[in-house]
C-alpha cells in the first residue's frame, strides 16, 4: 500500500492525456476518497432498500415463490394470468389510470394556479394562505374526518344537508355505493394532494427576478396572463419538472387513503387499484412471486408515466 | 422603501385587472374552503359534547364547546392493554432517530455530489432522480424479504434503517447546495489547508440551515404520520397513528375522542410547518430539475 502511493506520488504532475482512460479514472477515485467515503452510508442504505427491491422484484416475478418452498422459475406465467386470467387485476388496472389521470393533472394544476394566485397576495396574507392550502397534506389521518362527513346515516353531513334540501328522501350510503366511492376517494385524494409541488411552485413564482417583470412590461406585456406566458413559465421550468415528477408519484400512492375510506376490498371493486392488488397478492396471501409481477408492472407505469410527461415538459418552451 | 416603491410601480406597468383581481379571490375563496372547512369541521368536532354529536340534523358549528372529549381520550389511553405512553414513544423513538440518521447521511452525500467532482457522481445522482419517480409501495415485499434476511423484522430498525435512505431530502439538500453554497469559500478553505470532511462540516453546513431544517420537517412528517407497517407485527411496537386509527374504528361512541385525537395528530406536523415555513420556502426555490 505505502509502495504502490510512493510509485504513484511522481505521477500527480501527468496530465489526462498522457495516461490510459482507466488508469485516470483510477487516479481520480484515489484522490476522491472523501467523497466515497461521505457518499457511502447513503447510497448503501439506498442501494439495499430502493435499488435492490425493483432487481427482486423483477426476478422473482418469473418465480413461483411463496415465502415457505424454494421458487421455481415458471417464466411469464405469472404475467399471462395477470393479464388473461385475473379480471380484478384488470379492474384495478382501469380504476389505478383513472385515478392516476384524474388526481396527478388536476392536482398539478390546482397546485399550480393556487401558487400563482397565492403570489398575488402581499407577503403576511401569503403565509398564511399557504398554511392552510399546505396542511391538509401534512396533517396524518385528518382525511378520515371526510368518512364522518360522508357517513352513511342520517347524522352525516351530506346526507343532512341533501336530505334537508329534499334532493334525496333515504340517506347514502356513500363508501357502500359503487357509484359514489371512487369519485368521493378521488375529492380526498385531491384534497390531500397540495403538498411538495404546492410548495416548489410558490418557491418557484418568488424566485422570479422582478426586473423580468418590468422588463417584460416594456415590451410589451399587457396582463398576467401573458406575463405568465412569456415571463414566468420559462424561468420556472425547472419548479415545473419536479413538481410534476411530485404529483405523478404521489397520485399512484393513494392506496392507504382509499383503503381507510372505502375498505378492504372495496364494494364490488369499485375503488380497487393495483396497489390493494399488491397488497393482497403480497402480504395477505404471501404469493409473492405474483406480487411481484404485480410490482413490476406497477413500476414501469408509474416509470413510464414519469417518463413521458418529463420529455413533454423538456418541450415546452423550446 | 425602495421594496414598497418598485410594487407600487409594478403594479401601475403591468396594469392588473379589476376583473381578474375578483377572479383571484373567488377562486382563493372556494379551493381555501374546499381545503380548510374539514380541517375546522375536525376541530369543531373534537369540542363538541356528547349531545351536539347526535344532534340531527348535525350541525357544522358548537355551542357549548367542552374538552371532555380530550379527556375521553385519555382515559380510553390509560386503559388501552398496551399503555399508550408506549405507543407514543415508538413514535417520538422512531421518528428521532429516523430523522436524525438520515439528515446525517444524506448532508454528506449531498455535499459529496454537488460540490466534488468525482467518477460516478453523475450516475449515482441520476439513479437518486429516478428513485423519486416511483411510489415506495413497489418495494415494500422485496423489502420484506431484506429485512427478514437481516433479521430486522418486528423491530425498530426496520422502520429506522430505511428511513436513513430516504431521498427526497437528500435531492432537496443537493439542490440547494448547489445553488448557495459558492465555490470559492470552498476552494479557499481547502487553499488552508481544510481537508473535504472540515469544509463539509464548518463551512458548507451552516450555508445550508434552511435545506436540513426542511429535511427533518420532512423525515419528522412521514415518520410520525406513519401508520401500520407488514414490517411490525408485535403490538408493544406499534406507532401512535396506528393505535389513534384502532380507537376510531374501535366505535362510533367514539366519535368524540376520535376527533380530539384527530386533532392532536394533525396539530404537531402543522405546528412544526408554521415554524419552519420561511425554510421551507427558501430550499424549494432550488428543488428544480434541470432536465
Amino acid at each position: 500500500m505505502s509502495a504502490n502511493s510512493a510509485a504513484a506520488k511522481p505521477k500527480k504532475a501527468v496530465s489526462r492525456h498522457e495516461m490510459s482512460k482507466f488508469k485516470w479514472t483510477l487516479k481520480e477515485i484515489k484522490r476522491n476518497r472523501a467523497a466515497y467515503a461521505m457518499i457511502a452510508p447513503f447510497v448503501l442504505i439506498f442501494f439495499i432498500f430502493t435499488v435492490l427491491p425493483v432487481i427482486v422484484s423483477i426476478v422473482l416475478s418469473f418465480t413461483d415463490f411463496n415465502m415457505l418452498q424454494t421458487p421455481h422459475i415458471v417464466g411469464v406465467d405469472n404475467y399471462i394470468t395477470l393479464f388473461l386470467d385475473d379480471d380484478v387485476f384488470l379492474i384495478a388496472v382501469k380504476n389505478t389510470f383513472i385515478f392516476a389521470a384524474i388526481v396527478g393533472p388536476a392536482s398539478y394544476l390546482i397546485s399550480f394556479i393556487s401558487a400563482w394566485f397565492i403570489n398575488e397576495l402581499p407577503p403576511k396574507i401569503r403565509a398564511l394562505v399557504t398554511l392552510i392550502f399546505y396542511s391538509p397534506s401534512i396533517s396524518g389521518g385528518a382525511y378520515l374526518m371526510w368518512k364522518i362527513v360522508f357517513s352513511g346515516d342520517s347524522y352525516g353531513y351530506a346526507n343532512a344537508i341533501l336530505i334537508d334540501l329534499g334532493i334525496i328522501s333515504m340517506p347514502i350510503q356513500w363508501f357502500e355505493n359503487a357509484d359514489y366511492v371512487m369519485p368521493l376517494c378521488i375529492v380526498v385524494a385531491l384534497w390531500t394532494s397540495l403538498g411538495t409541488a404546492f410548495l416548489s411552485f410558490i418557491a418557484g413564482f418568488q424566485g422570479v427576478d422582478h426586473s423580468l417583470y418590468e422588463a417584460g412590461a416594456v415590451d410589451g406585456i399587457k396582463n398576467r396572463w401573458q406575463e405568465l406566458w412569456y415571463v414566468t413559465l420559462p424561468t420556472m421550468r425547472p419548479q415545473l419538472m419536479f413538481g410534476a415528477i411530485m404529483s405523478i408519484t404521489q397520485s399512484f400512492g393513494f392506496g392507504a387513503v382509499v383503503t381507510a375510506l372505502a375498505g378492504f376490498p372495496s364494494v364490488d371493486y369499485a375503488a380497487h387499484t393495483i396497489m390493494h392488488h399488491l397488497d393482497d397478492y403480497g402480504s395477505t396471501r404471501w404469493e409473492v412471486g405474483y406480487a411481484s409481477a404485480i410490482a413490476t408492472v406497477l413500476f414501469v407505469i408509474m416509470y413510464g408515466a414519469n417518463a413521458l410527461v418529463k420529455k413533454f415538459l423538456s418541450k415546452v418552451g423550446s | 422603501m425602495a421594496r414598497k416603491l418598485r410594487t407600487r410601480k409594478h403594479r401601475v406597468v403591468l396594469n392588473r385587472s379589476r376583473g381578474g383581481d375578483v377572479g383571484i379571490a373567488i377562486f382563493l375563496i372556494l379551493m381555501g374552503a374546499f381545503l380548510f372547512l374539514p380541517m375546522l369541521y375536525t376541530i369543531l368536532q373534537s369540542l363538541k359534547p356528547l349531545d351536539e354529536l347526535w344532534m340531527f340534523p348535525p350541525r357544522f358549528y358548537v355551542i357549548s364547546p367542552t374538552l371532555k372529549n380530550f379527556k375521553d381520550l385519555y382515559m380510553l389511553m390509560s386503559d388501552s392493554w398496551v399503555p399508550f405512553s408506549r405507543y407514543i414513544f415508538n413514535t417520538v423513538f422512531i421518528s428521532v432517530a429516523g430523522t436524525v440518521g438520515n439528515l446525517l447521511f444524506s448532508s454528506m452525500c449531498a455535499y459529496a455530489l454537488a460540490k466534488i467532482k468525482f467518477p460516478g457522481s453523475k450516475g449515482i445522482f441520476k439513479l437518486i432522480v429516478a428513485s423519486l419517480m416511483f411510489h415506495t409501495t413497489v418495494s415494500a415485499i422485496a423489502n420484506y424479504i431484506t429485512l427478514s434476511t437481516l433479521r430486522w423484522i418486528d423491530t425498530y430498525l426496520a422502520i429506522i434503517i430505511p428511513a436513513w435512505g430516504s431521498t427526497l431530502g437528500l435531492y432537496l439538500m443537493k439542490q440547494f447546495m448547489e445553488s448557495s453554497v459558492n465555490n470559492a469559500v470552498l476552494e479557499s478553505a481547502r487553499i488552508d489547508g481544510a481537508g473535504e470532511w472540515r469544509t463539509f462540516w464548518t463551512i458548507a453546513m451552516p450555508m445550508v440551515k434552511p435545506a436540513w431544517l426542511t429535511l427533518i420537517v420532512y423525515s419528522f412528517q412521514h415518520l410520525w404520520n406513519a401508520g401500520t407497517s407488514i414490517y411490525i407485527q408485535s403490538e408493544q411496537l406499534k406507532s401512535f397513528n396506528y393505535a389513534v386509527t384502532q380507537l376510531v374504528n374501535d366505535g362510533i361512541s367514539r366519535q368524540g375522542a376520535s376527533a380530539a385525537s384527530t386533532v392532536i395528530m394533525m396539530m404537531v406536523p402543522i405546528l412544526v410547518f408554521v415554524i419552519t415555513q420561511s425554510n421551507i420556502i427558501e430550499t424549494m426555490g432550488s428543488s428544480g430539475m434541470k432536465d
